[in-house]
């Protein structure tokens, strides 16, 4: 196919990207190898000395990697429905974003089921979910859900690329390994942009981005319920499924606004991602935050209103500052307030402050994960009367610390690798924002 | 050899073990070694000659010989007897934490010190209400939540109203656990020591034995002493009569030294089942503590000081509570 002048130019900004690291890139790039590969003997040792390792004992019989499961579906949300509605909607601004988003959720996605597998007492058994499958159990409604809404995420982030590897295949300035353009050949798969194949892609994207967004709705109702059909204090709520999908939002807002800071100083893209996109999305991540905060207060209102025995032993756990006060104050009241001040009031409004609202944002909820889980299952219905104080409370070992950084490792690194075979800017669709890329590539010639 | 440790009487998993190579030789004689995880029986000194599935002779003593169950098949195990609606009858007024049901079920099915399939709890619903003691077996219910969310399958509803578990089907997600709301459930978190000689075991299904790692498990009523027309461990084990077990549709249960009817004791000592409300439907009645064998504190004589310790953090969280 035949690359107009701006889409060259494009190509010639974002070349360096995927041609070159710079020293940054490859210090961060070693940190987080020796991350994930810290990952692996605490994989063995858990493999081969069983679950006794961990901190999970029988009545807080899961642990962190639930939480880290449900964090990482939470937050692929960011791709799906951030990016399928702005799709649907035809948002001018979304196009330097879109890809960000949509990788998040792809990675996310493939990274939250293998926290469910490191939770699993019998690994080599994951065959009988097909072999004995049974649709009445949640966990087989997971399986579908979640298998389901990977392939589609992975098919809207290929649709959405296609356009590029057929850019990159056909650029010849572009100077990385054969194997690179090989692959680029490969899974441009001979598309020319002719208006036929160029009306099928968009179909393509179109109905994809239509499937996604209930798609994703279902994965987060599916997994509340994982929790929401048991009969359990604070997990026996009508409101779960909801509540999840607007907790699963509101972090993936987070994540992404994170993800575009760290990209737009790491590849210098200040004029591509402006601080419009942060504003804008800032203001999605504050209705978002006003809902999540409306459910939290309904759900813990309801709760505590009402009298009954667990609940308020729940309660009152989750408001003692010696068990899960401080986590309660920083998920339920932190995690939600000072993202809407930060972003509702204009004076503190900036890609700075915004960023970091985000990033209490993400912590915060992962924390809601963690007193989600935790403190509910230290809240039997029948007494726990133990000596052994790990029954009793459950707190990480250093075999799960070391899994949960190296999970992140594997995120960041999934991340960074993509961002270097392909534009992390669709080139297809932004090579318009480009301004006076000749003005200034002279300036450059001028300078060298 | 095994039958060492099978006259020895101290591996009741290794015995059935080899009861099963030794069954099948002696089908003929008609007398099959058994399991005798309470071979207290004095030996008569009269030896019997069975055969050993590789043809080997031995010599046993006779009082070891007992009719056996045969051993069954998966899918019989998964069935259950149509006939039979089994329950249990706990009568609180008896109990006074002697702890033996537990003992004699670890010991049963060889689990570690730490996992109980029977619970015992010292129970005091509020500051003014009287102290009880509460064993908690698994309550079979007949609207099990655990087996409702069971993603293979690995624990299954019976026809004769058991619960249990194929545990080489077990997947470990633990989700059963969750859905349980009487914490009955157990997870084997390590490999279980005690069970390192015995492999492989037809019928492990009913026997709850070996405990494989990284799958859940619980009590099961003991459905292979059944089949044996015997009593579950914790019944024979009880000094004090406090659990009975039968057959609801014989309308018997028995406690080892009397068989009563059911449906009479319920009503005439008012029996209940635990939470109710929760609409699982249990197998297990309770008998209100009332004109009581025993003062409840007499329960925490005598304890071994890790197990007082346990009642001791439990009772301080009631004051605690009632402040």
């Amino acid at each position: 196919m035949k690359l107009d002048t701006s889409t060259v130019n494009a190509l010639k900004r974002y070349a360096p990207q995927l041609e070159t690291a710079s020293l940054l890139e490859k210090i961060l790039f070693w940190i987080m190898v020796i991350f994930v590969l810290a990952g692996f003997p605490a994989l063995f040792i858990q493999h081969f000395e069983g679950h006794y390792v961990t901190g999970m004992r029988d009545n807080v019989f899961w642990g962190v990697y639930i939480v880290n499961f449900i964090f990482y579906i939470g937050i692929s949300y960011a791709g799906a429905l951030i990016s399928g509605i702005l799709y649907l909607l035809n948002v001018e601004w979304r196009k330097p974003i879109i890809r960000i988003a949509e990788m998040i959720t792809v990675i996310s996605t493939i990274l939250g089921p293998i926290y469910i597998l490191l939770c699993m007492g019998r690994l080599d058994r994951l065959h009988h979910l097909v072999l004995y499958g049974r649709i009445q159990s949640p966990i087989t409604w997971d399986v579908i859900a979640i298998t389901t809404y990977l392939v589609g995420s992975i098919i809207f982030l290929y649709l959405a690329t296609i356009q590029d590897f057929a850019i990159l295949r056909d650029w010849k300035g572009l100077k990385v390994a054969k194997w690179r353009h090989a692959l680029y050949r490969f899974f441009a798969v001979s598309y020319q942009d002719t208006p036929r194949q160029r009306k099928l892609v968009h179909r393509g994207m179109t109905i994809m981005s239509i499937i996604i967004i209930p798609l994703a709705v279902i994965v987060h109702s599916v997994l509340s319920w994982i929790f929401g059909m048991t009969l359990r204090p604070g997990w026996h709520s009508t409101i779960f499924a909801p509540y999840f999908v607007v907790a699963a939002v509101f972090s993936g807002t987070g994540v992404l606004i994170v993800a575009m800071w760290v990209y737009r100083k790491l590849y210098k893209l200040e004029d591509i991602i402006t601080e419009k996109h942060f504003r804008y999305l800032g203001i999605i991540l504050l209705v978002l935050g006003a809902l999540y905060g409306y459910f939290t207060f309904a759900e813990y209102l309801t709760n505590w209103y009402g009298s009954e025995k667990w609940e308020l032993e729940l309660i009152f756990k989750l408001f003692d500052l010696s068990e899960f006060g401080w986590m309660f104050i920083f998920a339920a009241f932190v995690g939600v307030l000072l993202p809407i001040i930060i972003i509702a009031v204009p004076y503190f409004r900036s890609i700075n402050s915004i960023t970091f609202a985000s990033v209490i944002v993400v912590l915060a909820m992962w924390v809601k994960r963690y007193i989600i889980i935790i403190p509910t299952l230290e809240t039997p219905l029948l007494p726990m009367q133990e000596s052994r104080i790990e029954y009793i409370h459950y707190s990480m070992t250093w075999i799960e610390w070391i899994l949960t950084i190296s999970g992140l490792a594997v995120f960041c690194l999934f991340f960074y690798l993509y961002s270097k075979f392909v534009p992390i800017i669709p080139v297809s669709e932004s090579s318009s924002l480009i301004k006076n890329p000749e003005e200034e590539l002279d300036t450059n010639e001028e300078l060298t | 050899m095994n039958y060492k440790k099978t006259k020895k009487g101290t591996s009741r998993r290794g015995f059935l073990k080899n009861g099963l190579s030794l069954g099948i030789g002696a089908a003929t004689t008609s007398g099959v070694l058994s399991s005798c995880h309470q071979n207290k029986k004095q030996e008569s000194g009269e030896k019997v000659r069975v055969m050993t599935t590789d043809g080997k002779l031995v010599e046993i003593d006779a009082s070891q010989v007992q009719e056996s169950a045969h051993l069954v098949s998966n899918e019989e195990a998964r069935k259950g007897d149509p006939n039979k609606e089994y329950v249990m009858v706990i009568d609180l007024a008896k109990c006074r934490n002697a702890r033996k049901c537990i003992d004699v079920c670890q010991e049963m099915h060889h689990l570690p010190p730490e996992d109980e399939w029977i619970k015992v709890f010292y129970m005091k619903d509020s500051e003014d209400t009287a102290p009880y003691w509460f064993p908690k077996p698994c309550f079979h219910c007949n609207s099990p939540s655990c087996v409702n969310v069971c993603p293979v399958g690995a624990t299954f509803k019976r026809l004769d109203g058991l619960v249990l578990i194929d545990n080489e089907r077990c997947i470990g997600c633990k989700f059963c656990m969750a859905a349980c709301p009487y914490s009955s459930r157990v997870f084997n978190w390590k490999e279980n020591t005690i069970d390192d000689q015995v492999t492989d075991h037809h019928g492990a299904i009913e026997s709850g034995t070996p405990q494989k790692v990284g799958t859940v498990g619980k009590c099961d009523f003991c459905p292979d002493m059944a089949r044996m027309g015997k009593l579950p461990g914790c019944i024979d084990a009880c000094p004090n009569g406090v659990l009975y077990y039968g057959d609801k549709n014989e309308d018997l249960v028995s406690n080892g030294t009397e068989t009563v009817r059911f449906s009479e004791l319920i009503y005439e000592r008012a029996g209940y089942r635990y939470m109710e409300e929760l609409g699982t439907r249990p197998s297990v009645y309770y008998l209100p503590p009332v004109n009581r064998s025993f003062d409840p504190e007499i329960g925490f004589k005598d304890l071994p000081d890790e197990i007082r310790e346990r009642y001791d953090v439990s009772r301080s969280e009631i004051k605690k509570e009632t402040r």
